[in-house]
């Protein structure tokens, strides 16, 4: 009889666990010494200084669109260093004055791109920059977002055009990388990765940040031609830098678990959780590892997707088609085909190799080739050089797994 | 220079930049005949940006720091949302705040106390908590009135917003009941192996085993009692792990369901040809229903669970499958046993019938457990 017993326990039970995951239970601290939060500076912190005097100075005069634009600029700073989006709300609120007017100063109009595009609104953020770009041709961060947001659209021509822009506006370094990007996207992989490392050499006075970049893009290019020895040593310069990059961290975790090195993606992103492109490598490695740290971090993995969709918010497709296929399971038909349509629904905004990807692996996951005809378009179209997406397409033609 | 730099770097950070979380409120109204109750959990660290908590500026907020501004929370907070009964102001108060967890780090729960003037016929919420602060902040709103939850979400476009109760307790219950039904119903109809499992049992139910051939049934109530039997110990079984599978007490890999299902289907309808279980066929359905129960529970998943109301969802769609296989039931045992004298019913029917739905099963079964696909649909 225990079993009926369980069975009657839980369905006591099962009202309040279901809700008691959505509201979990207050409580009242047994001390006035507990911490309950960990702000992400200090107030003394001069990061957190620059931006509280900064933040005063704008209370103090709202309509001073200098100010304005700067501590906007200082906000998204703190996005790309902490990949905390809290900041892209406050930078909004610093521009409301011009957030809703039509045609709002060129330097305002690009920070609004800049915000707008975080939110995967490309065409509104394009619109901002080609009208910034007419009023200031000389604006090379509107040039460079311009490129940007091509490249994510797979528009390289728009993107090569971008590119000749920013190459009259920027260092040589920069120049020359921008380019080799859309090279590198467009079947000229291997001058790309030649031209960008004669840059590197030549250009040996360029600030970390520039090199960084670089470095990670020379190191991409090369992961796709399946040169990986000679990508892992990009990938470890760039890392040698010391700066702090969530993107690099996570494409050279992506670079080890293609590799079978999951142990290593454990040790590389020891204790960056906080972040979900890193938090979703960890569990990734701990499936492949099998450390039995996964049950915890696919919950809390699960409960940030589902936290993010009760807000509406659909910028976190691929990871969380990713999370599904390769945390919750491949050998799931169910499964599969809720990856594939995180996939597809993303690939809809987003047309990077590594959207590409994730389409790919999902619709051989769900054995419906059709699902990945446009990647394979892409593919075509591009001439993109990327052996792993090959890999996958060659699988998709013999019908699945 | 520096800000072509920033913006071709963040080139590579351009999209993948989400971590952490953006700012949520948690906003839990509850309407009830003798009144309206609420929870509302509000980061802390969103109110250390507007109001500062950190009082000793050494980055940690304690519980100490929290408690002794608890007025200055509770009244910036409720300066920020007000309710309506039927057009009427209602006052808010906050008898009591505790802390909770979210993903995204600790957060005050603001207990509500809410007086309104009358029991509202339509309640109106005016939400703009850190509106000038982080336009990007949203109220997660989840109302339950009348038995009924309703979810919504407040920003900078959707302010204020009117919820007719009457309705929020028909959105509940019954109308999410008779959805997870209606899907019950349609999905025994649209899943042929579950069909054809019963089927392959029914089929000689209107027949006996007697010196190794089937014979025609005496009475429809002998039939009928057989066919009880079986369709009862289908139900119970699959009900079972059906609650299981649903609740996350037990879960298997649905390919190995899949293919369990084809499985339980070729040995059905072989039975009938080459028997080896006769007078115990509810014994099988008993069995073989356990694992049908893993399959319906892997729609039931893939339709999306309401919080909340899991028991609902449950007991709808099992109750939507009972129906529909009692449907194919009252359309299978009169005529069954209107032509079991009949050598068609013996000879085509049931050996025929059997032999096919084993070889169709079959396919599936090589389909399943090896990822192919081998039938044209």
């Amino acid at each position: 009889m225990r079993i009926t017993e369980t069975l009657r326990h839980i369905l006591l039970w099962a009202p309040l666990v279901a809700a008691s995951a959505a509201w979990a239970a207050p409580y009242t601290p047994a001390s006035d010494a507990d911490i309950l939060e960990v702000l992400p500076a200090r107030a003394t912190d001069p990061r957190m200084r620059e931006l509280q005097s900064l933040r005063a100075a704008l209370a103090r005069n709202p309509q001073d669109m200098a100010t304005a634009v700067r501590l906007a600029h200082r906000y998204y700073d703190e996005v790309a260093a902490e990949g905390d989006p809290r900041y892209i709300g406050y930078a909004q609120a610093a521009l409301a004055p011009w957030w809703d007017t039509p045609a709002p100063p060129p330097e305002v109009r690009v920070m609004r791109a800049v915000l707008r595009q975080f939110n995967h609104q490309f065409d509104a953020a394009l619109a901002d920059l080609r009208a910034a770009v007419q009023q200031d041709p000389a604006n090379g961060e509107a040039w460079a977002w311009q490129a940007a947001i091509h490249m994510v659209q797979a528009d390289y021509a728009a993107a090569r055009q971008a590119c000749t822009h920013v190459a009259a506006l920027a260092t040589p370094l920069i120049a020359v990388a921008c380019g080799a990007s859309v090279d590198a996207a467009t079947g000229r992989a291997e001058a790309a990765s030649t031209t960008l490392q004669q840059a590197l050499a030549s250009q040996a006075q360029a600030s970390p940040e520039e090199q960084l970049w670089a470095l990670t893009r020379l190191a991409e290019i090369d992961e796709r031609r399946g040169l990986f020895a000679q990508a892992e040593a990009s990938y470890r310069r760039a890392l040698a830098l010391g700066l702090a990059d969530g993107y690099l961290l996570a494409a050279y975790a992506d670079f080890l678990l293609d590799r079978g090195r999951a142990a290593e993606v454990l040790a590389l992103l020891k204790d960056q959780g906080r972040s979900d492109l890193l938090l979703l490598r960890l569990a990734l490695a701990a499936r492949a590892s099998g450390d039995t740290r996964l049950a915890a971090w696919k919950d809390d993995l699960a409960a940030r997707f589902d936290a993010a969709r009760r807000r509406g918010d659909a910028t976190h497709q691929k990871e969380e088609s990713r999370f599904v296929l390769g945390v919750l399971g491949d050998a799931d038909r169910a499964l599969a085909n809720r990856a594939l349509e995180l996939a597809r629904q993303n690939y809809a905004v987003q047309r990077e190799p590594a959207d590409a990807r994730v389409l790919l692996e999902a619709a051989v996951a769900a054995g419906q080739p059709e699902a990945a005809e446009p990647v394979l378009q892409w593919m075509a179209s591009s001439h993109i050089e990327s052996a792993s997406l090959q890999a996958l397409a060659a699988r998709l033609k013999k019908g699945g797994r | 220079m520096r800000a072509v730099w920033l913006a071709l770097c963040l080139l590579l950070a351009l999209v993948e930049a989400h971590a952490h979380k953006p700012s949520d409120s948690y906003l839990s109204l509850s309407v009830a005949e003798n009144g309206i109750t609420g929870q509302w959990d509000i980061a802390l660290r969103d109110l250390d940006f507007a109001i500062g908590l950190d009082a000793d500026g050494d980055g940690n907020i304690t519980w100490g720091e929290t408690h002794a501004r608890h007025a200055d929370i509770a009244a910036y907070a409720l300066a920020r949302l007000s309710l309506q009964a039927d057009g009427q102001a209602c006052r808010l108060s906050v008898p009591q705040q505790q802390v909770d967890h979210h993903t995204d780090g600790t957060y005050t729960v603001l207990m509500l106390a809410v007086q309104c003037p009358q029991v509202p016929h339509e309640l109106t919420l005016d939400y703009r908590l850190f509106a000038d602060l982080d336009p990007q902040h949203r109220g997660l709103l989840n109302l339950s009135a009348h038995g009924g939850t309703h979810t919504a979400v407040f920003g900078p476009e959707s302010r204020q917003q009117t919820y007719t109760l009457k309705e929020v307790g028909a959105s509940g219950w019954l109308s999410q009941f008779i959805d997870y039904g209606r899907e019950g119903v349609w999905h025994i109809w649209i899943g042929f192996d579950h069909i054809l499992f019963l089927v392959s049992l029914l089929l000689p139910a209107v027949l006996v085993w007697r010196g190794q051939r089937w014979a025609p049934a005496e009475s429809f109530a002998a039939s009928f009692w057989d066919v009880a039997r079986i369709v009862t110990a289908f139900t119970v079984a699959h009900s079972i792990t059906l609650t299981l599978a649903t609740l996350g007490v037990v879960s298997l890999p649905s390919r190995w369901v899949e293919s369990a299902i084809a499985a339980s289907v070729v040995l059905a309808a072989l039975n009938n040809v080459w028997p080896l279980v006769h007078g115990r066929r509810w014994v099988v359905a008993f069995c073989f229903g356990l694992i049908h129960g893993f399959g319906f529970a892997s729609v039931l998943a893939d339709l999306g669970l309401p919080q909340g109301a899991l028991l609902l969802a449950l007991v709808g769609f099992n109750l939507g499958v009972e129906c529909g296989q009692l449907a194919i039931v009252a359309v299978f045992l009169p005529m069954a046993y209107t032509l079991r004298r009949h050598w068609v019913y013996r000879r085509l029917v049931l050996a025929g019938g059997s032999l096919v739905i084993a070889a169709l099963a079959a396919v599936w079964l090589a389909e399943r457990a090896g990822n192919l696909k081998l039938l044209p649909w």
